[in-house]
């Protein structure tokens, strides 16, 4: 059969399925067909420029012994490259010349031992086409009929199939063996809260007066009415946010956007005319489409703009929506002025913050 | 050889190449003489409360700026009033070229300064003395020497949702953008920051005191000078060129390496 193979229009030998005693492989339900296409067998050998010229043959062998010796020297440097370029002085130009040239010498190391094993594969090692016949996946009956009488021998002796009782209650026991891990990794969750009454509340209350956000956990000053001046914008944080026990989950729903307008600019409804104070406006910085901070103020249109989908609010206009994907306006925080002109806010925000929700409107 | 060249230079003729070089010569000569004579000096020593320093200023702008901002900067249909905007934003507006303006549209452009310091200086005085307004900044706040950290903090928390974490710009709605504040100077950046030109919100000094001012400016000086660590920044804008150089150049090549590895040898 192999001999036969080889004048089968290549110089490849062909080998034989070993092991498991060669067995035909069965037809099986397959359709035979007479007219099926023959197999054409593999093209003719083609020589490589290497094969045909010695010449070249011996450049490729430098080319790759060349490359190994390159990785060498790209190992090397790169310890030596730890060694010289010391960032102890935390200088930021130390630092970066020393990844340079820490990652110039690995990757030297690795990509050329990489070129020079696929060259020297590709180009110098002998590439004559050879076929591995596939062996026939079934076993030969005599180790089939084995496996048959281990598994029924095995059934006997434990009595799996006849001991009824003891295999389902088995299953039993399987099948309840997860549920305390299950229940254990629901405890991981907050338990005592009620997601739905958390984003409904912020920490804003009547009274709280309206602080500089500073950042992080950071809580500035109070800002007076006058210190706003046409124009401007403040980012707010409650005053009180310290006193938070998860400050950072409440700052992301109590933070908030103060500017002032001129005040015969701003369109209010007949209800929210004393939300605002001589042009003062404070809107919450969550965006209702998916939460990020609006706080791209144009001064000049009056246009708050959202950068993670480009979405749009008119602050003249009740922050309603005038281009992108949000489908609701920013809820207005209602702010005042106390005795000594900090601002204040007179409540907390009458609809919740941010995206919308399936429990929003309960 | 010899004898070919003789010919040459026997005969009488120029040399082919002669009239390039007598063109290189021309534009070197015309080059060096107008850089030479078009050094606006930037010593400007100007009272900025002198009457003749007013007086400069306003014809200054009578015949550059009142055109769109009225004879005595009261406003027009084509540019706002002036009165009360202060010496700072002249300064700023001038300074960086913005003004006088190229064309009306959404945003006015940096474009090449068209006075001197001293010019800019004039014209801030003159509009100074209409109203009340943002003065120039104290250069102790300038010096670039304040706390790099906590301008940093105010930075992300002020300015970097419209100018970028590393200053680099960002785009606004409707054809406006914040620009790139790298490479801009520091009265500028105060300026800017004070006045709050075309749709940047204004940060008076109630809001971000000059001291905090001073710590952003010196933040700001810091990115400037120090190089990025991470190697190309490929202009700090994130992962848009670093997916573009990803997607194209670094699959690119992944790709090419591949096809070279399970090609046969020629």
């Amino acid at each position: 059969m192999a001999e036969a193979a080889k004048y089968n229009g290549s110089e490849g030998a062909v080998v034989p399925a070993e092991g498991h005693g060669a067995v035909a492989p069965a037809a099986g339900t397959a359709v035979i067909a007479t007219d099926a296409v023959q197999n054409p067998g593999l093209p003719p050998h083609r020589k490589r420029v290497t094969d045909l010229d010695p010449k070249v043959e011996k450049r490729a062998e430098r080319t790759v012994y060349t490359l190994f010796y390159v990785s060498i020297a790209g190992s090397l440097g790169a310890v030596l490259a730890y060694m010289f370029f010391p960032i102890e002085s935390g200088d930021l130009w130390d630092i970066r010349l020393h990844t340079m040239f820490v990652g110039v010498g690995m990757t030297l190391s690795l990509l050329a031992v990489g070129i020079g094993a696929v060259h020297w594969g590709k180009a110098i090692m002998a590439d004559h086409e050879s076929i591995d016949e596939r062996h026939p996946v079934p076993s030969d009956s005599a180790t089939r009929a084995e496996a048959v009488e281990v598994f029924t021998l095995a059934n006997e002796e434990s009595g799996f199939s006849r001991r009824s009782l003891v295999r389902n209650s088995l299953i039993g026991a399987l099948i309840a063996f997860p549920l305390p891990g299950i229940t254990l990794l629901r405890g991981l969750a907050p338990q005592d809260q009620d997601p739905v009454t958390l984003l409904k509340h912020t920490m804003w209350e009547e009274g709280i007066r309206l602080a500089r956000d500073t950042g992080g956990y950071g809580v500035g000053g109070a800002i007076r009415a006058a210190d706003v001046t046409i124009g401007s914008v403040f980012h707010v944080v409650p005053e009180n946010l310290s006193q938070a026990t998860n400050l950072l989950d409440e700052k992301a729903k109590a933070v908030v956007l103060l500017m002032r307008l001129e005040p015969e600019k701003l369109k209010e409804r007949d209800e929210r005319k004393g939300w605002s104070y001589d042009g003062i406006v404070a809107y919450s910085k969550v965006c209702t489409h998916v939460g990020c901070p609006v706080a791209l103020y144009e001064q000049h249109t009056h246009h708050l703009l959202c950068p993670c989908h480009q979405s749009q609010f008119d602050v003249t206009d009740e922050a309603k929506v005038i281009f992108g994907p949000a489908k609701r306006p920013l809820p207005q925080l209602p702010i005042t002025v106390d005795d000594e002109g900090y601002l204040v806010a007179q409540s907390d925000f009458q609809e919740p913050v941010g995206p919308s929700f399936w429990e929003r409107l309960k | 050889m010899a004898r070919a060249k003789k010919n040459v230079s026997k005969s009488g003729r120029r040399h082919p190449l002669a009239t390039v070089a007598l063109v290189a010569v021309g534009l070197l000569v015309t080059g060096v003489a107008y850089t030479g004579f078009s050094q606006t000096t930037a010593t400007a020593e100007v009272d900025l409360s002198s009457p003749a320093t007013i007086e400069a200023g306003e014809k200054l702008f009578a015949a550059n700026c009142a055109t769109c901002h009225g004879m005595q900067a009261e406003g027009t249909v084509d540019g706002p009033s002036l009165i009360g905007s202060g010496a700072a934003s002249v300064h700023f507006q001038v300074g960086t070229g913005r003004m006088p303006l190229a064309f009306q549209g959404p945003q006015g452009m940096v474009k090449p300064v068209q006075f001197t310091d001293e010019q800019t200086l004039q014209m801030a005085a003159f509009v100074a003395s209409l109203a009340p307004g943002p003065g120039l900044p104290d250069s102790q706040y300038l010096q670039g020497d304040g706390d790099v950290a906590n301008g940093a903090t105010l930075f992300r928390i002020n300015c970097a949702m419209c100018h970028n974490v590393a200053a680099a710009g960002g785009a606004l709605t409707e054809g406006k953008f914040a620009p790139s504040l790298i490479g801009v100077g520091a009265d500028h950046v105060y300026e800017a920051m004070v006045t709050g030109p075309q749709n940047m919100p204004v940060f008076s000094d109630a809001n971000i005191t000059p001291q905090e001012k001073a710590d952003i400016i010196s933040y700001l000086k810091y990115i400037e000078e120090k190089p990025a660590v991470g190697g190309l920044t490929l202009g700090s804008i994130g992962p848009v060129a670093e997916g573009l150089f990803i997607w194209i150049i670094g699959l690119g090549i992944i790709v090419a390496f591949t096809v070279w590895v399970t090609a046969k040898s020629n």
